[in-house]
């Protein structure tokens, strides 16, 4: 009966869990509260995902309305992935959260902190699981106003700022995606994903549902920072609290790119998109622009965090070229990287945490000598960076060694080049971190070991035992993305 | 349709562009989520819009009413408009926050102060070594 229910409960759960950590009133209880909450949605995802790769796609009816009328649920490959992705990073962010958050915000704020933090994972939950597109703007926005929340939390007054240039920029992006699902309803008036399918090639050849399309993908480009648009990005993953920026640099933009997905592939399908609109340049040539001048950036900054924050955006880049070839391959390796990077920007920025934890800043000025003092915590930032570069046996070399076949298969020899030129650039912005930690003295002579907390230790060391497994044995992230590719490439299966 | 017949959309589309002008174009951060309200406003009058039938009357289950207009747009942009409010909400909350840490809504000012900032912290930076 109970499991009949299990994915409403996924979104259910972390959304009911919320009010009751504001009632709590007590730090350590909010974050036990917090764990048992992100530990069982964990739980949810993988019988879900197990369910969905034996039986196929799971249809369920909120309230037992049918669709298209009522709100239906829909679990596929692609989406089931994002659940599973999502939930993971919850649980080792949370893991994460307890010491580092002791420490960067006051004690009366922390119940405030775990409720706005479930009710962000809730909504990236509800956005990757609903099959109703204006179900998927609530959630949006659910998710994206704790975020704003969550990122002002931190001590530090530019986070203010940031916040604010975020809710802004989200806000209106948000609101070009309702304008799009609003000229869309008026075309075909459906807001169910698979009816949407259905129904919108007959009209397609209008200027409403053009319209429509550039809305949709103006508002998600946006929201998820593709490279002219990503001005909101840097400070608010800069600033806000450790925890914050490894959970959001790790799911939100992500799950945007699953939305815009969505959008792409399932409801205007692939041959309108690339064909009919021949949008895949357009993409094709913001994202290796985003590649190039992101990377570059990261060279300059000061700030770690920062420096992390123009290389997310990079990473972005590498997401939607393997999207704009629109094949099986690049689709396929658009979605491993996404997996791919989501693990490795969560370990660097956890790792950010840890050193904020002990020096009281993420400058890298700041980090001389840090090899020696914090032996294990730089030793993870230096596997997670060079997984970033893409140096075989780390989850990054499959990744980019997929879009290079894409592109390869696209016949595009200049691209494929491109992709591991632009790596060269995240050689340099690592190197400059690793320099500095390892090979210049620590200003006072200060040799003495003193690491971050072992409940701080963990999450990363399992995030770098991620980084080796699907590196080395890819078989399983590869599958489940390639099936997602196909699934998504091959329309809607009814 | 005749043009005038399409005044709804015409006022959408003023509402939408003043809206995001007012968004780009003023620094005053104040100024900035009030055009922001604008252009959600001009969304609600989009969805509103567009449900409506000529000649349509409000959607009640009686023998007696025959065309009626589409409920579901309305219903869509009710929760629309607590979204946006929400959004209102933890904007204003923040511009308070950011005039008690930077005592100034306006943004170039707060611009300096930040590159202030930077530039002790560069300072503090020399001296070190």
């Amino acid at each position: 009966m109970l499991l009949s229910h299990l994915p409403a409960l996924q979104v259910v759960l972390p959304l009911i869990a919320a009010p009751i950590c504001l009632v709590l009133h007590h730090a350590r209880l909010a974050w036990a509260w917090a764990m048992l909450i992100s530990w069982s949605a964990f739980g949810i995802a993988l019988s879900l995902l197990n369910r969905v790769l034996s039986e196929g796609v799971i249809s369920y009816h909120i309230g037992k309305w049918a669709p298209p009328w009522g709100i239906e649920y829909r679990l596929d490959e692609a989406s089931v992935f994002m659940l599973v992705l999502v939930t993971t990073i919850g649980v080792v962010v949370t893991t994460f959260a307890k010491e580092s958050v002791e420490k960067e915000i006051v004690k009366e704020k922390i119940h405030l902190f775990y409720t706005c933090y479930l009710l962000c994972f809730a909504g990236l939950l509800g956005m990757s699981i609903t099959g109703d597109v204006f179900n998927i703007f609530v959630f949006l926005e659910i998710s994206s106003l704790s975020a704003y929340a969550l990122i002002s939390m931190s001590d530090d007054r530019r986070a203010l700022t940031a916040s604010f240039r975020y809710l802004v920029m989200g806000t209106v992006g948000a609101t070009f995606y309702i304008i799009g699902v609003g000229l869309i309803y008026m075309a075909t008036g459906s807001l169910n994903i698979a009816d949407l399918a259905v129904k919108l090639p007959a009209v397609a050849d209008t200027q409403t549902v053009r319209a429509a399309l550039a809305f949709l993908i103006v508002g998600l480009s946006l929201k998820l920072a593709l490279f002219p648009l990503h001005s909101w990005l840097p400070n608010a993953y800069a600033y806000a609290p450790s925890a914050v920026s490894a959970f959001i640099a790790a799911t939100a933009t992500k799950v945007a790119v699953y939305v815009m997905l969505r959008v792409i592939f399932t409801i205007f399908g692939v041959s309108y998109v690339f064909g009919t609109m021949n949008l895949g340049p357009a993409i094709l040539s913001l994202a290796i622009m985003g590649m190039f001048a992101a990377s570059a950036m990261a060279i300059s900054q000061k700030n770690v965090k920062r420096l992390l924050a123009y290389s997310s955006i990079a990473q972005i880049g590498y997401i939607m070229l393997g999207i704009s070839f629109a094949t099986v391959t690049g689709l396929s390796g658009g979605i491993v990287h996404l997996f791919n990077h989501a693990l490795i920007k969560c370990c660097l920025f956890m790792v950010m945490g840890c050193v904020f934890f002990r020096i009281n800043s993420t400058d890298i000025k700041d980090m001389a000598g840090l090899g020696k003092r914090m032996p294990f915590t730089m030793a993870a930032f230096v596997i997670g960076g060079l997984s970033l570069i893409g140096v075989p046996s780390t989850v990054g070399f499959i990744s980019k060694w997929y879009l290079m076949q894409a592109a390869f298969e696209a016949g595009s020899w200049v691209i494929a080049i491109m992709i591991p030129l632009s790596s060269l650039l995240a050689v340099v912005y690592i190197w400059r971190v690793v320099e500095v930690a390892y090979f210049s003295p620590s200003p006072d002579g200060e040799t003495a070991i003193k690491e971050a907390p072992v409940s701080m230790q963990i999450p990363i060391w399992v995030m770098v035992a991620g980084i080796f497994y699907f590196g080395i044995n890819a078989e399983f992230t590869l599958d489940v993305a390639r099936r997602a590719a196909e699934s998504l490439l091959g329309g809607i299966v009814l | 349709m005749s043009s005038l017949g399409l005044y709804n959309y015409w006022v959408v589309v003023v509402l939408m562009m003043s809206g995001l002008y007012i968004v780009v174009a003023h620094g005053n951060l104040v100024k900035k989520l009030i055009g922001l309200n604008v252009f959600q406003a001009s969304v609600f009058m989009m969805y509103i819009s567009m449900g409506k039938v000529a000649g349509g009357t409000a959607p009640i289950l009686d023998e007696s009413i025959k065309v009626y207009s589409n409920p579901l747009p309305h219903v869509l942009i009710l929760t629309g408009i607590v979204v946006g409010v929400a959004t209102t909400a933890v904007g204003a909350a923040l511009i308070v926050r950011i005039k008690r840490a930077y005592g100034t809504i306006e943004e170039y000012e707060i611009e300096k102060h930040e590159i202030e900032e930077e530039e002790t912290n560069a300072a503090e930076g020399l001296t070190c070594f």
